[in-house]
């Protein structure tokens, strides 16, 4: 489905401010993964998203599309068949412009004619979509995005990039700038969704144990590597202490930041 | 008196669209509407006094300004450099354009040509006033304008455009070229400025390269104007307040070159004024949203 190839990310190549996101990553995603990702702060876990989608391109190596190369492909052609959420829920719509007009955008990927697709139909169709998310937005088409709360804007965006059935989800972390209510009915969604669509999905977070409750594969990076990867059985039997036992096996340090310990 | 104040609203009012186009819908500051609006008017001189008709001409100057526009665009786009240095960029060079178009001129008087104007007045002459015709056809005109924009901006094409000042991420996470985008809506908005000095050239009588100078301050002034006027999420309320804005404005103006040498003004201080508005405008709205957070905060 998406392979990357010998990935090497360097920030201000040959400069004091050098910086190496990516070392020679390597990581096959397969249709119907949903792999969660977890890391310190600047383990490349974004730097790899953007890779991804295109959005920075990698100093070395090769990202592959169901065997096709699209390393130099910019990142809105490879939008078409990547959705994406990013953590701040501002990222996903246009606040100055309504409910409806922000639906019809996300709706459908890529360019857009000169034909007026925003009709009553339409409006009857988002209401019932918006249904899902309990949250009342079915009645507000006509407010303006901005006026709803974070976690709105986020199920939103989520119901939409799911509507627009792309190929690859990328979730960056979607529920962290979200009050521990709103992330989990986001995060209750997601799953849903991921199940009920069968989406192939990508999943940072730095939440241990949501890492090893969801998805049927996990990825642990540290210092721009995968230093873990784990699936199927394995992924099942395993804890938030043998994890961190893991990562101790491995690096042979401390895997205890605050973010960590707090979120577990 | 009081017409002509209206008619130079509604004339100018199709550049300030213009304006609120880049300024407000794109968030890309756009220069070259300096040199766009003189383009249209030196366009449409020129055809019309070769006998062309002016219907034909007020395309060719759309088209013009459109052409401008991609200019800025792609000299953005493709250079990486920074929207309002490209803008003026163009800008410049259309000067020297502008005096090619007008046959190495820096103005030409239309005074015996047939304008849509002359058109206008002849095809109502014996029921309705000159001054009165003239207002109603650019009621007329600026309506057309204001019901194509609102058109265009319930498309897909106009609603991603839309988007694009607000959170080009979301653009291009939808599969949308970013620069696509920006090319079709720096060239329409140059476009409708083009248009407007097109029509200006005809309502003043002639074509002059420096018609331009300072039109984007006065643009954009206008714009912050209609936006005291009225609150909206629909955008054909915000395409009416911007025209609303632009006749505010040029009412304004008016006050102050007639009334302005009571204080010892005169009208080569208007620019001045012009800008302190913009400035008086930009402190207001800074007070409101100071005064909004600190009840948000409360």
């Amino acid at each position: 489905m998406i392979e990357l190839k010998n990935i090497t990310k360097i920030f201000n190549e040959g400069t004091v401010n050098e910086n190496t996101a990516l070392r020679d990553v390597s990581l096959k995603i397969e249709r119907g993964d949903f792999v969660t990702i977890i890391g310190s702060n600047g383990a490349g876990k974004t730097t790899l998203f953007n890779i991804i989608t295109g959005n920075q391109s990698p100093t070395f190596g090769k990202v592959y599309k169901d065997d096709k190369d699209v390393t130099k492909d910019p990142e809105y052609r490879r939008a078409g068949y990547i959705g994406r959420i990013f953590q701040n829920p501002l990222l996903g719509t246009a606040s100055n412009m309504t409910l409806e007009d922000n639906m019809m955008i996300i709706y459908k990927k890529g360019f857009k004619g000169l034909s007026i697709s925003l009709n009553n139909k339409m409006r009857e169709y988002f209401r019932k979509e918006l249904v899902q998310l309990d949250m009342n937005l079915e009645n507000r088409l006509k407010d303006n995005v901005g006026l709803l709360s974070g976690g709105q804007r986020q199920a939103l965006t989520l119901l939409m990039m799911v509507i627009s059935q792309p190929d690859l989800v990328l979730l960056d972390e979607h529920t962290a700038a979200l009050d521990p209510k709103n992330a989990q009915i986001v995060l209750d969604l997601t799953t849903r969704f991921v199940r009920e669509y069968k989406l192939t999905t990508l999943m940072i977070t730095h939440n241990m144990s949501h890492a090893i409750k969801y998805g049927n594969r996990l990825l642990m990076m540290d210092n721009g590597e995968i230093i873990f990867d784990v699936s199927g059985r394995k992924k099942e039997e395993l804890t938030v202490d043998k994890l961190v036992e893991k990562f101790h096996e491995i690096r042979k340090k401390e895997f205890e930041t605050d973010e960590v310990r707090l979120s577990e | 008196m009081i017409e002509g104040i209206f008619v130079e609203g509604l004339i100018y009012g199709i550049m300030v669209l213009g304006v609120f186009i880049t300024f407000r819908i794109l968030d890309f500051p756009d220069l070259t509407v300096d040199g766009s609006f003189p383009m249209g008017a030196a366009i449409m001189a020129v055809f019309i006094i070769n006998g062309v008709s002016p219907w034909i001409a007020l395309v060719l100057a759309f088209i013009g300004g459109y052409a401008a526009g991609c200019v800025t665009a792609i000299i953005h786009n493709k250079l990486k450099v920074p929207n309002l240095l490209a803008g003026i960029l163009t800008m410049t060079m259309l000067y020297s354009i502008n005096i090619r178009i007008l046959q190495n001129r820096a103005n030409l008087p239309l005074v015996k040509a047939e304008t849509m104007l002359t058109k206008v007045s002849s095809l109502t002459e014996g029921f309705l006033p000159q001054s009165a015709a003239v207002l109603l056809f650019f009621v007329l005109v600026v309506v057309l304008f204001i019901i194509a924009l609102n058109f265009f901006f319930h498309t897909d094409m106009g609603l991603t455009l839309g988007a694009m000042g607000n959170n080009e991420q979301m653009v291009i996470c939808q599969g949308v070229n970013p620069k696509v985008m920006k090319l079709i809506g720096v060239g329409l908005s140059n476009g409708l400025v083009a248009v407007s000095g097109a029509f200006a050239a005809q309502y003043q009588g002639f074509a002059d390269v420096n018609l331009g100078q300072g039109i984007v301050v006065a643009g954009l002034a206008s714009v912050m104007i209609g936006e005291f006027l009225l609150r909206s999420n629909k955008i054909v309320l915000l395409l009416s307040r911007v025209v609303l804005g632009s006749i505010l404005f040029r009412g304004i103006m008016y006050l102050g070159r007639f009334y302005g040498y009571y204080i010892n003004l005169t009208p080569n201080d208007l620019k001045l004024i012009t800008g302190l508005l913009i400035v008086l405008s930009l402190a207001v709205t800074q007070i409101k949203k100071r005064k909004r957070n600190r009840q948000a905060a409360s």
